[in-house]
């Protein structure tokens, strides 16, 4: 099938689905309620699922859903629950004048960044030739081959993090305060 | 469809995410934008993967999946020891690191 001549179907989805992510990221940064952050982060996630499955990483959208979706969206929630959701944020500034200096310090940031990209004469992307989607169709297998075989190394490592990660968790979750 | 657009869509999410790391003050607002964050990058790698007509974007993304849960575990576990001792996600009153 043709994949280019999508290109309208691929816009249209393009506008609806990034308008959601935006208006996503927009609501976890600016709700005072936690879990309408939460709400928020997971309509960005979803929206940014779709938009894997139109640009042909399917397997990479499926897992998009399933573990962050689903498990780290349900880990921050029982989190959220557990701290209590009633706290109101502490508006009240400790070190003085913190949010003018970083504000102006990232303000310059973006305007060098945007200078830079703007100005600035050097191509990160080469032009896409001619497109063969089938090299980046995201199946299973498409994505498994090099991932077991070109990176099979930082697969096993990626397993090495994900046992620290678990028996750092249990440790934290068993420490206490020692008496004094 | 331009790669452009999604790399302009990832920058946006980026840098809401930035900024509401930089301007919240509850550890696990903060981690939820880290989470943005990191989805817009996983963005990038997958329309950059496509425009290149190259698979490994998706890996990589995978890989960064998979870093990203490990983070959200360890750091969700230090959020609830910090809020046993302390009572408080406010990350402006942990100061005991100080000088």
């Amino acid at each position: 099938m043709p994949v280019r001549s999508l290109g309208m179907v691929e816009a249209l989805l393009f506008v609806v689905l990034g308008l959601l992510a935006l208006v996503g990221a927009v609501a976890v940064v600016i709700s005072r309620n936690p879990i309408h952050s939460a709400l928020g982060l997971l309509g960005t996630l979803l929206a940014v699922a779709v938009l894997y499955v139109v640009q042909l990483a399917h397997l990479v959208a499926a897992v998009q859903v399933v573990v962050y979706a689903g498990a780290v969206m349900t880990l921050f929630l029982f989190v959220i629950m557990l701290i209590g959701v009633d706290k109101e944020e502490v508006r009240e500034e400790t070190l003085p004048y913190q949010r003018w200096i970083v504000g102006g310090v990232s303000v310059a940031i973006v305007l060098f960044a945007a200078g830079l990209t703007l100005f600035g004469n050097f191509e990160w992307v080469p032009p896409a030739t001619a497109m063969v989607p089938e090299a980046t169709n995201g199946t299973i297998e498409a994505v498994a081959v090099p991932m077991f075989t070109d990176w099979v190394l930082a697969f096993e490592a990626t397993a090495l993090l994900l046992t620290i990660a678990a028996a750092g968790a249990i440790a934290l979750a068993h420490y206490r305060q020692r008496e004094t | 469809m331009d790669v452009g657009w999604y790399m302009a869509l990832a920058a946006a999410l980026f840098f809401i995410g930035a900024i509401g790391l930089l301007v919240r003050r509850n550890a696990l607002v903060m981690f939820m934008c880290i989470e943005l964050m990191l989805n817009a990058v996983n963005l990038t790698l997958i329309s950059a993967g496509r425009a290149l007509n190259d698979i490994n974007g998706q890996v990589a993304v995978f890989f960064i999946l998979v870093v990203a849960a490990a983070e959200v575990v360890v750091g969700l576990a230090i959020i609830v020891a910090i809020f046993r001792v302390r009572a408080s996600a406010s990350v402006d009153e942990l100061s005991e690191l100080r000088g």
